[in-house]
């Protein structure tokens, strides 16, 4: 009997799972004992840790995204149609278009989406770079900002955790490059009491912003935003002015899982080590979309992506589990806009950042073209 | 009625269990309960310093074997 396997959205997660299990699965597929579909909400495919670079100048868009098809394995059969509403009850998937997708297996990896409308006032008043409209933006108001207060403005939850750092450090050598760092301040704000989630991080964070004079505020939730009056206030009380405001905005799942009842906010409840939907055995969950508290990253949604490629491999020529989750993460962090570190940890061991170097951050630079590989599934 | 749901951050190194908690309360009505689970010590200062701070309650803060558990009710 056929084996149907069916992926639900098309971004890191999804294509990487796509892809090795083409490779695996080849005779599989061959022989018409199983189909691998993929259902996607766009063409394009995003490699979205490059934005951190638009805002600076030093991205080509056309560097940034590929047309989803040229990287996917030709023995994926993708589809254009977004999810409109994922059954689990009867394995079956209702896309916007009305065709109905059934399945032995699925993965959902719907990611996450944007959501500053929650914080009145964000939207209007802050400029984002998760996306490449917003990264445009941020370029043009870095352009055109001439000196005064930067707020960089943090929001949870959000995907890319070091990101927040990242910006702030490339901003303040930017600005020093362009002669403006004398006339500007650049406050950073925190929900939690120190720079960073990950508290190895925020001990490494914390003299590299003393040493820049980059100034912080902590325990800042965000509360509002008045884009006229140009200043944001905290749910603990605090008001800050800004000339130019950067922010990371709050995250939400995707809405079809919403709408489909498997998890609040777009979040699946989600087994850390199988990586089943909890109280499922043919539902797997990848990247962004699960609720396990790690960092959301594209590097989490690949180790994950490579696990469940293992397991549904197994289950369809084995009928057995080959392995488990460790919680595997990997993050560069660009230190500047020439010297880098990164941090890996795992469900047991704990980050630990080393002196940055110019080494890591060519090698952050390599990564962003090989990411294509990744994708691929050849790396 | 309150609801209370549980964050079993035991294994959360990033974001860390308050960032979790946070991130839960966001989502909730007023007078509900999120509980956190964590083997981070210092959660177990930050999380109640942190709810008196912003005007939550803090319900409960106890240690349970290797890990703590803490309960904030949403006031605001």
């Amino acid at each position: 009997m056929k084996t149907r396997i069916l992926i639900v959205g098309s971004g890191m997660g999804g294509t990487i799972v796509a892809n090795g299990l083409a490779r695996n699965l080849s005779h599989e597929l061959r022989n018409g004992d199983a189909s691998l579909t993929i259902l996607g909400t766009t063409n394009t495919h995003l490699y979205q840790p490059g934005l951190l670079y638009v805002p600076f100048g030093r991205a080509r868009e056309i560097e940034l995204s590929r047309n989803e098809r040229s990287i996917l394995d030709r023995r994926v059969n993708f589809i254009l149609d977004p999810a409109k509403l994922i059954d689990v009850e009867h394995n079956c998937v209702e896309c916007e278009s009305g065709k109905i997708h059934r399945y032995d297996y699925i993965i959902i990896a719907t990611g996450s989406r944007l959501v500053p409308e929650m914080i009145p006032g964000l939207k209007e008043g802050a400029h984002h770079f998760y996306d490449l409209e917003g990264a445009r933006k941020t370029r043009e108001a870095i352009d055109n900002f001439e000196g005064g207060r930067v707020v960089i403005n943090i929001n949870v939850p959000h995907k890319c955790p070091v990101a927040p750092l990242e910006i702030t450090l490339m901003l303040d050598e930017h600005l020093s490059e362009r002669g403006l760092r004398d006339k500007s301040e650049i406050i950073y704000t925190y929900p939690i009491g120190r720079l960073h989630g990950l508290e190895p991080v925020a001990h490494w964070a914390l003299p590299e912003f003393d040493r820049r004079g980059i100034q912080y505020e902590t325990f800042f939730n965000t509360k509002e935003v008045d884009p006229v009056g140009k200043t944001i206030s905290s749910e603990e009380g605090d008001t800050l002015s800004y000339d130019l405001l950067i922010t990371i905005p709050p995250h939400k799942g995707a809405a079809v899982v919403e709408a489909s009842g498997l998890g609040p906010s777009g979040w699946i409840p989600t087994d850390p080590k199988t990586l089943l939907m909890k109280g499922s055995e043919n539902v797997f969950v990848v990247g962004d979309t699960t609720d396990i508290p790690i960092s959301k990253a594209g590097s989490t949604a690949h180790f994950e992506a490579d696990t469940v490629i293992q397991n549904i491999t197994h289950l369809v020529q084995e009928g057995r589990w080959a392995r488990q989750y460790d919680g595997k993460v990997f993050c560069f962090i660009e230190t500047g806009l020439s010297s880098g570190t990164y941090i890996w940890f795992n469900y047991e061991t704990p980050p630990k950042p080393t002196p940055p170097t110019q080494m890591v951050h060519w090698a952050k630079l390599a990564y962003n073209r090989m990411y294509w590989l990744s994708a691929g599934g050849l790396l | 009625m309150s609801n209370r749901t549980t964050i079993d951050a035991r294994k959360a190194f990033c974001p860390g269990p308050m960032m979790e908690l946070i991130a839960a309360l966001k989502t909730k009505e007023i007078g509900d309960e999120v509980e956190v689970l964590s083997k981070d010590k210092g959660s177990s200062n930050d999380i109640p310093l942190w709810t008196k701070k912003v005007g939550h309650q803090l319900v409960s803060n106890e240690k349970i074997d290797d890990y703590w558990s803490i309960v904030v009710k949403k006031m605001k």
